[in-house]
């Protein structure tokens, strides 16, 4: 076994420390649970939810290389049919873990149809275009859900835009209602919950990095034009990448909502893409326990500090500022690679 | 495996043990514009199937451009390539690989932050076959076709003593190492033409000479051709067969190392016109 152990590779190692460390911050929050304070618990489970956010849009950004600034839309999505999904079947399934566990894979599959759809044209074009386009999706995305109103009845789910003609039939629900958003949520969502989706966010991510399409995604980062010449089908390898990080996205999306009585699409905005943006950009490009380090973190601060929450926006870019100074900055890169090990990333010419 | 070179009517010469087989390479009156700017033109050759053939001229003469045009990285404006007798006017980059032609760049271009066989797996990915499902549940065919990657991996690492190094990352190998790493990642994509940019560029003589060997080791163990661009004529007059030479764009001279010798139009492209004193 010790032996075993020394012959995993460098990322293999690393990437059991990932988990290992995961499991043991859950275990010690658990053991913990009496004596935190009930603000605190409450973070739990979106401390979680931007953990694989910040994850998976560092598969995005980190291993594919591409820059997303509408991770949130993607989050958004999940929400909104994840709990759609969740409470119409309310009176079907009674068993709410399981409500949720559907709400997610609902959530995911639609984040990952939007992701599909966007990649279509963007993924098979050579520039930087995945970045625009992402903001304005993060836009488009907000706005449907402002003016999106969903009911159910008897009948089955309905659907309108602008205003409200669902027409429900007596004893209907009205689900989603424009810009008030879904409403009465049945809070299922559990620390347990949260960890679970971290797991399998890592255990996807992981899996996937390290296998041929990884591999893949990584070469056409590197090198794009060296990638087609042994024959990568770059457009499918994008993909799979891209949906994947917005699958994994529509289900923190789920999570999420489903701590929350009320949930509204301004909470998913543009601030919130690049908040996750910081936390990769901050936990380092490609490191996946960097990324959960630093959204753990950054989501706490502001809560530990809350009389400055104010400024919380006007810290952030204050630090991205710094970052991205200190990362250009070519004595610093050296140093800070010194003390971490990680690679610097420079473009073959 | 020396044979005689015998001419074929495009005007090249290839080895006879190849004649009776069709060519793995033909390229007919192939041409490239760019603005005003002829970069190649009228651009014919035919590669023998197990030919180590040699593409030389002066710096800018457009022999790179050639490696794009076959590798469709550039679309040519003119003209028409068969790979093995068939026509490439409609495939990419990645299909022409996928249809047997593999190359390394004058520039290297590695996938710096991927380890040294990571680098060469890639180049094995179009003959892997498991889906990403059997990636996140590490099914067996996982397992079996990632085994098989990493045999083969560390047995073409192996052709020029590079097994040792399989872990490193391939952006901080030396540069000698860096241009042979591009070879093995070329071959693991199992080409039947190898295209070598510049292979010998910033190697010492005693690196070029294994490396001559090499590509010979490489050419009678997979029984593919190689057409190499190479500016050490010692290298080139050594290992090729048939060898064509360019100047501005325009093939000035094909044939034997020895005739492209003793040609007075090739001398005057090296040396330039001779001044009178
Ligand atoms: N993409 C391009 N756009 C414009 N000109 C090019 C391009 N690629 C090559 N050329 C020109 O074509 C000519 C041949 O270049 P190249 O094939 O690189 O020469 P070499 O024989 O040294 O490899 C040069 O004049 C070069 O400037
Ligand atoms: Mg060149």
């Amino acid at each position: 076994m010790a032996n075993k152990l020394k012959t995993l590779s460098k990322t293999s190692r690393r990437n059991y420390l990932t988990y290992v460390l995961v499991i043991l911050a859950y275990l010690v929050l658990q053991l913990l649970s009496g004596s935190l304070s009930s603000s605190l618990k409450g973070m739990l489970v979106p401390i979680c939810a931007y953990v694989v956010m910040a994850i998976s849009l560092n598969l995005t950004v980190g291993i594919l290389g591409e820059l997303s600034l509408g991770h949130a839309g993607f989050m958004s999505v999940g929400a909104f049919t994840g709990v759609t999904a969740a409470v119409a079947l309310q009176g079907v399934i009674p068993i709410a873990p399981l409500r949720l566990a559907i709400g997610m894979v609902v959530g995911a599959a639609f984040a990952a149809l939007a992701g599909f759809l966007i990649g279509i044209p963007v993924l098979r074009l050579k520039g930087d275009y995945l970045a625009i386009v992402t903001l304005a999706f993060g836009e488009i995305i907000k706005s449907i859900f402002n003016n999106l109103y969903v009911g159910m009845d008897g009948n089955g789910l309905h659907f309108s835009l602008l205003s409200d003609s669902t027409d429900l039939a007596e004893g209907g629900k009205l689900i989603i209602g424009g810009p008030m958003g879904i409403g009465g949520i049945q809070k299922i969502s559990t620390f347990t919950a949260g960890f679970l989706l971290v797991m399998i966010t890592l255990v996807v991510v992981f899996n996937l990095v390290n296998s041929r399409s990884g591999r893949a995604i990584m070469a056409i980062r590197d090198n794009r034009i060296a990638a087609e010449s042994v024959g990568v089908n770059i457009t499918k390898y994008k993909m799979m990448a891209f949906v994947t990080s917005a699958a994994l996205a529509g289900s923190a999306g789920t999570l999420f909502a489903m701590n929350y009585s009320t949930i509204v699409a301004n909470k998913f905005d543009f601030n919130t893409s690049i908040l996750v943006l910081v936390f990769v950009v901050l936990g380092g490009q490609g490191n996946m326990l960097g990324s959960i380090v630093a959204a753990a973190a950054l989501t706490i601060l502001p809560e530990a500090l809350r009389q400055f929450a104010d400024y919380r926006m006007l810290v952030y870019a204050i630090v991205l500022i710094l970052v991205m100074l200190a990362t250009n900055n070519p004595s610093f890169k050296s140093f800070w690679s010194r003390i971490t090990g990680k690679r610097d990333k420079k473009e073959a010419a | 495996m020396l044979s005689k070179l015998v001419p074929v009517p495009s005007g090249s010469m290839i080895p006879d043990r190849d004649i009776d087989k069709r060519p793995i390479l033909e390229c007919v009156n192939l041409g490239i514009t760019f603005g005003g700017l002829k970069a190649v033109e009228d651009f014919n050759l035919t590669i023998g199937r197990t030919e180590i053939a040699g593409l030389i001229g002066p710096n800018g003469a457009g022999k790179t451009t050639v490696f794009n045009l076959l590798t469709k990285v550039y679309e040519p404006t003119k003209g028409t390539i068969l790979l093995d007798g068939t026509d490439t006017h409609s495939m990419d980059t990645a299909h022409v690989n996928r249809a047997g032609i593999a190359r390394t760049f004058q520039n290297i271009r590695l996938f710096q932050n991927l380890s040294v066989a990571d680098n060469v797996k890639v180049g094995m990915d179009t003959q892997m076959h498991y889906n990403m499902f059997s990636s996140l549940f590490r099914l067996p065919d996982y397992w079996k076709e990632e085994k098989t990657a990493r045999e083969r991996t560390l047995e073409l690492l192996s052709i020029f003593n590079m097994a040792d190094m399989a872990n490193v990352k391939a952006g901080s190998l030396p540069y000698g190492a860096q241009r042979r790493l591009e070879i093995v990642r070329a071959l693991a994509t199992n080409p039947s033409l190898l295209l070598l940019d510049e292979p010998a560029a910033g190697m010492n003589p005693s690196e070029t000479a294994e490396l001559m060997e090499n590509i010979r080791k490489i050419r009678d163990t997979f029984q593919i051709a190689v057409l190499l661009i190479e500016h050490d004529m010692s290298l080139v007059m050594n290992i090729c067969e048939g060898i064509c030479v360019l100047n501005f764009g325009r093939v000035i001279a094909k044939g034997s190392p020895a005739d492209i010798q003793a040609n007075p139009a090739v001398i005057e492209a090296y040396l330039g016109k001779k001044k009178e004193a």
